[in-house]
């Protein structure tokens, strides 16, 4: 059975036979898929969130802003 | 979910979800959501001076986030009823791909963050709006209306009618007549298009116990009372052109719609038994949304047609 560590949960490719309270929470493949696909969801909304506060921000400074003002 | 996924106590564990992104993006009711956008870029576009479109694009956004943020919380309250209605069992909740307290994690969330965000991109005038609206949207008409009275529809749809005014206020930072003006219309238009709704589905409202005005006052004061809303919309409909914000163009097509609904309605009246009375509603209800999105892109192309004008 082929097994690997993601983020302090082990995660198996097959139900295992007799899981040991040691083990912690065993995902099911179904749960690991599904829980990759939301932290890709996840990260994307972020990185949109971030750059639309930058272009908001560049938007509201205006086309000037690189100017120094008169001395 | 299957329970032989955990191995210790379940108790004491957190549930794993296994919905996929797509869950949480039907939560946010996607139809819904781009008819509020639609009606808010038509608030928007109606601004003496539009914003920036940068402006413009974030403060669409986060009034569309905010509309999926009341989806999701209406499906955390309702989901219920909706486990019993033919049109809403495949939601997330009711198929279990999402727990209730995800939905409402994740609807409070986006409640808050699009609140903030209209706030700080456009303004807070336009963000108390917004709240506003996700307040009155979930709990006076899902938590409280809905289930209580027949007028759910008719005072709820003040709700679905707010939008404009949001984008109006987010362009101007203030409330103008026309604002005001596509309000109306949208809260006058609500009661026979759901009702129509309700004259095709009220087996399925009745069996979730939701006292929709065909389970309470019978189809035929239904009949009537589409009537009587279809003869106020359509006058209403022209109110932008006879109050000098749109064109001779949009007054001509919004005064032929207004005709196409209230003959529509007349249908529904008439046709009262039958498959002629389904196909009347069927009807009426498609052509609602057809009326709504004509009359409100008229709105939009002439506006942008006459700000490329002038900026050009």
């Amino acid at each position: 059975m082929e097994a690997h560590w993601n983020g302090g949960l082990k995660m198996v490719d097959e139900q295992p036979k007799a899981p040991r309270e040691e083990d912690g929470i065993v995902l099911t493949k179904e749960q690991a898929q599904s829980r990759r696909a939301r932290n890709i969801a996840i990260g994307l909304a972020i990185a949109l969130f971030a750059a639309l506060f930058y272009a908001v921000t560049i938007a509201k400074l205006g086309g000037a802003v690189a100017q120094l003002p008169p001395t | 979910m299957s329970d032989a996924s955990f191995t210790i106590d379940d108790s004491r564990v957190p549930r794993i979800p296994i919905a996929a992104p797509s869950d949480y993006f039907a939560l946010l009711k996607p139809r819904v959501m781009s008819l509020v956008v639609f009606t808010a870029l038509t608030g928007v576009v109606m601004a003496p001076a539009p914003p920036h479109p940068i402006i413009a694009f974030a403060s669409l956004l986060a009034i569309a986030v905010g509309a999926g943020a009341s989806g999701a919380l209406n499906m955390w309250f309702e989901s219920d009823i909706d486990a019993l209605m033919t049109r809403t069992k495949k939601r997330p909740i009711p198929s279990g791909r999402l727990a209730r307290e995800e939905a409402l994690v994740f609807g409070l969330v986006l409640a808050v963050m699009s609140v903030f965000t209209l706030g700080l991109v456009a303004n807070w005038l336009a963000a108390a709006l917004l709240a506003f609206t996700i307040f009155f949207y979930v709990v006076v008409y899902t938590m409280w209306l809905k289930r209580a009275t027949p007028l759910n529809i008719v005072i709820g749809g003040a709700a679905g009618a707010l939008p404009p005014m949001v984008g109006f206020a987010a362009a101007t930072g203030e409330l103008g007549l026309s604002s005001f003006v596509l309000f109306a219309i949208i809260f006058i238009w609500t009661p026979p298009h759901f009702w129509a709704l309700a004259l095709l589905k009220s087996d399925d409202y009745a069996r979730a116990g939701i006292p929709m005005l065909p389970n309470v006052a019978g189809p035929d004061r239904t009949r009537f009372e589409i009537l009587v809303y279809a003869v106020l919309l359509a006058p209403l409909g022209v109110l932008p052109y006879a109050l000098g914000f749109a064109s001779p163009a949009y007054g001509l097509i919004s005064t032929l719609c207004g005709i196409a609904f209230a003959l529509c309605a007349v249908a529904v009246y008439r046709n009262r038994e039958g498959e002629a009375a389904k196909a009347a509603a069927r009807r009426l209800f498609v052509f609602s949304i057809v009326y709504l999105f004509t009359l409100f892109l008229t709105l939009v192309v002439e506006r942008i047609l006459h700000l490329t004008a002038v900026v050009g």
